[in-house]
């Protein structure tokens, strides 16, 4: 259908052309609509002057401003090296109680420590470097392998387990699951080792313990389960567990032990960076002072 | 009532699916394709119940214009499609919000585990909902608007059918696992292979009807849906061109390669959502809002100006969901630029929506379809502005990778595809089936409120979301060191997460209520009620 029509709400011509009674008005494009688009085409044109932009059979325009993205990071991370460049050669130079006793290393060195934790770390101590079961919280005084600044930089380095040379190694051995110890005595060197800290003895009998504690464990974890850094023996007689302190748990670390590994990160991460890690731990408190 | 031929090409596929499951060394292959034989096999059985051998006997609705009687049984199986996978892809899209919210609590390994299922509620959405949508509305308006039949015949269910088995395929596709990773093109080649068989008979259908038209011109809404047609046409061979290790087996391998592959991805990806989500809706809301408001388009100069610039531009626009990679600047700088210049051509379609209500604005205090495709509009032009604008580079890099991306899409999913889907159905309904009015208005208020609601409770939490995390992850100390770790940039968005989990139920909550209206509709029923926008209750 065709046929001239004007519309009388608006008072506009209509094209004429009629679909399923949808008629359609000759109202001219709004001014502002045409204006804005031609704005947005300058903008366009002016644009891919400037930058990078259109692509020839080998290469493309460079844009009359010099700029490329690689270019624009290499510069942010340049300056941003720069102005790192100072502080990190003074931790590369400084010892732990030189970083420590001048305030603006030691805050440059908790802040870039904190900064590389987050990255690295909190996978398996947490955000807040607080721990979970099976790896040491950071926050406390309770230190499997040594809690001076120096241990915590020498296991940073190295790592504990990995097949590395310098690598903190040590293993329990399974006294239940190689028939060391027979269930009763396990049971009773729980409720001893229990004893010590008051936690919930269930069975066993805790003297009986005591004596089975003397013979097979005081060696590495200490006459009075004060722990061993050097074994890597942790204190047996606080209320702090790696792998969970009711008895069960107990036993069963005992029976076979699980072994916490960590990766050497002194290659990865060099020599200043692990020194910031080390710091930022020590700042968290639970380091010897 | 169907044909026994077409009981009889079902019971082929069927077998052929079978034997292709049986000969298949890879079991995951075997797996897909015994479900889709069981599938077949359902849909053959059922045929089969309705099948006749005696004359056809005359349907009982016929819709007619002179001499011409519309096919208008496939457009209410399209309805009732449409509203299916749109509740089917709302509660998957609840459920993926409330994994996101409590992964601990929603998560069920292995089949819909939260890897899985998000492309299931993309994929329902998009091409199930929204394509259903595209599909009913289209062949209603192109018949009406050409005064022609739909071409082809049959073909016509074809294509409906091949959709909905498409659609199958690849949702029992992803829950399997099986998938060649591309988003929004998650399905793999065999699948891939079955859409390009549908598409093209849809196409012909289409274009068919168009050049059988008894109209001297072809009317804005199907230049939209031709557009979308044809160009979701090529962007699909394009994208998904792959090599199978095996005819027998699910994986394929991309012909594709590194940042070229990214690219032809998101040239895809981009134009998915600029040739299906807003061309084809553009179709829809051009052929549905005349109709509803009673009102001539606004501007004939208008529709032609910027549908050309919006099909030529959208094309080139792509490359901005890879600024700051490894694709090269030029190509950023051009996909940006061409994201700017798109803003108006975008636009002209927001204006002559809104225009057209010029002389009828009245209707939208008393007539809530109105009200949606006016929503629908206003979310239209809130996303096109937000796109060009997040497509600056200087603002992606704050915005790329965060929540506000997946806010933006959703203003644009949840307020205009969604709303505009829903008013063109409610417009077409009683019409369809022959009834006078729709069973209710007040509900489809309470549907556009409880949308609304929806749609600003999720726009609002995920923009606060995107920009705490984009700042989050570029905030550094005095030192220049960064503060947070990514895990912090993810605790902290929880009650974002929950407001979005409670967002997508409301938005779902409406779909039900449509639901309940349409079915009440369609079996005649009219809920009496005082009219919209009456004193009496204004006073009350």
């Amino acid at each position: 259908m065709s046929e001239k029509h004007i519309d009388e709400a608006t008072g506009t011509a209509t094209t004429g052309h009629v679909w399923d009674g949808i008629r359609e008005l000759d109202t001219p494009m709004p001014r502002w609509w045409v204006w804005v688009f031609i704005a947005t085409v300058v903008w366009a044109a002016v644009y891919v002057v400037l930058y990078p932009a259109i692509p020839g059979l080998t290469s493309n325009t460079k844009g009359t401003l010099g700029w490329s993205s690689r270019g624009d990071v290499r510069e942010q991370f340049e300056t941003a090296k720069a102005a790192q460049a100072t502080f990190r050669d003074r931790i590369a130079a400084a010892s732990f109680d030189e970083i420590i006793a001048q305030d603006d290393l030691f805050q440059f060195a908790v802040s870039a420590g904190r900064s590389a934790f987050q990255v690295n770390c909190i996978q398996c101590h947490g955000t807040g470097a607080a721990g979970g079961p099976g790896f040491p919280n950071l926050q406390d005084d309770e230190w499997i392998w040594g809690g001076t600044i120096d241990d915590i930089a020498f296991t940073i380095t190295h790592g504990i387990r990995n097949g590395g040379d310098e690598a903190r190694d040590a293993l329990m051995p399974s006294f239940g699951a190689d028939e060391l110890l027979d269930a009763a005595s396990i049971e009773n060197v729980s409720a001893y080792v229990l004893s010590l800290s008051g936690g919930a003895v269930e069975k066993g009998d805790a003297t009986a313990g005591q004596t089975v504690f003397a013979d097979n464990c005081a060696s590495c974890h200490g006459e009075n389960a004060e722990g061993l850094p050097e074994m890597g023996a942790p204190a047996l007689n606080n209320a702090v567990w790696l792998y969970g302190g009711s008895q069960a748990e107990l036993i069963a670390q005992i029976n076979k032990p699980r072994h916490g590994v960590m990766p050497a990160w002194g290659p990865r991460l060099g020599d200043v960076t692990v020194k910031e890690l080390a710091t930022y731990v020590y700042s968290l408190g639970g380091a010897a002072r | 009532m169907t044909k026994i031929s077409h009981v009889g090409l079902l019971a082929v596929a069927t077998f052929g699916a079978l034997v292709l499951a049986g000969l298949s060394p890879d079991p995951l292959f075997r797996l897909h394709f015994g479900l889709i034989t069981a599938v077949l096999l359902l849909g053959t059985v059922v045929a089969m119940r309705f099948a006749t051998v005696a004359p056809k006997a005359k349907p009982v609705a016929k819709t007619r214009d002179g001499d011409v009687e519309y096919m208008d049984e496939v457009i209410r199986y399209g309805t009732i499609a449409t509203l299916l996978w749109g509740i089917a892809g709302f509660l998957i899209g609840v459920i993926v919000a409330a994994q996101l919210t409590w992964p601990a609590l929603f998560n069920f390994e292995p089949f819909f585990t939260f890897g899985r299922m998000r492309p299931l509620h993309t994929s329902a959405v998009i091409f199930a909902f929204g394509g259903n949508a595209l599909l009913a509305t289209s062949f209603y308006c192109v018949q009406r608007t050409s005064r022609a039949r739909l071409f082809g015949g049959d073909l016509a269910w074809f294509v409906f059918w091949g959709y909905q088995l498409f659609i199958v395929m690849a949702a029992t596709g992803y829950l399997l696992g099986i998938t060649q990773g591309k988003e929004y093109a998650e399905p793999e080649w065999y699948v891939d292979l079955w859409l390009t068989v549908v598409w093209v008979a849809y196409l012909v259908v289409f274009l068919g009807t168009i050049l059988m038209r008894r109209e001297p011109h072809i009317y804005v809404a199907n230049w939209f849906y031709l557009a979308m047609i044809i160009t979701i046409a090529m962007l699909h061979l394009v994208n998904n061109a792959a090599i199978p290790i095996s005819f027998l087996a699910t994986k394929s391998v991309p012909v594709w390669a590194g940042v070229q592959d990214a690219l032809t991805q998101w040239w895809y990806g981009h134009n998915a959502v600029g040739f299906f989500l807003t061309a084809g809706f553009l179709g829809m809301m051009y052929y549905f809002v005349p109709k509803q408001a009673e009102r001539p388009v606004y501007s004939y100069r208008l529709s032609i100006a910027h549908f050309w610039s919006l099909i030529f531009l959208y094309i080139w626009a792509g490359p901005h969901h890879l600024h700051y990679t490894a694709l090269p600047d030029w190509a950023q700088t051009l996909g940006m630029v061409f994201s700017i210049m798109l803003w108006m051509p975008s636009w002209g379609g927001m204006i002559n929506g809104l225009m057209t209500l010029n002389g009828a604005w009245d209707k939208v205090r008393t007539d809530p379809i109105i009200r949606m495709f006016v929503i629908a509009l206003a979310f239209y032009g809130m996303s096109t502005f937000e796109g060009p604008m997040m497509s600056i580079k200087a603002v992606n890099s704050l915005s790329h990778y965060t929540d506000w991306t997946i806010g933006h899409v959703h203003s644009g999913a949840l307020g205009w595809v969604g709303m505009v889907s829903f008013a063109s159905l409610y417009y077409m309904v009683p019409k369809l089936w022959g009834r006078p009015r729709l069973y209710s208005l007040r509900m489809i208020n309470w549907h556009f409120w409880l949308a609304t609601v929806g749609i600003v409770i999720y726009a609002a939490a995920l923009w606060v979301s995107g920009i705490t995390q984009g700042l989050m992850w570029r905030e550094y100390d005095a030192q220049g060191y960064l503060v947070y770790s990514f895990v912090e940039s993810v605790a902290v968005l929880h009650p974002y997460y929950i407001a979005r989990t409670i967002a997508g139920l409301l938005y779902l909550a409406g779909a039900i209520i449509m639901l309940v209206n349409v079915v009440q509709t369609i079996r005649g029923k009219e809920r009496q009620e005082v009219p919209m926008g009456s004193p009496v209750l204004a006073a009350a």
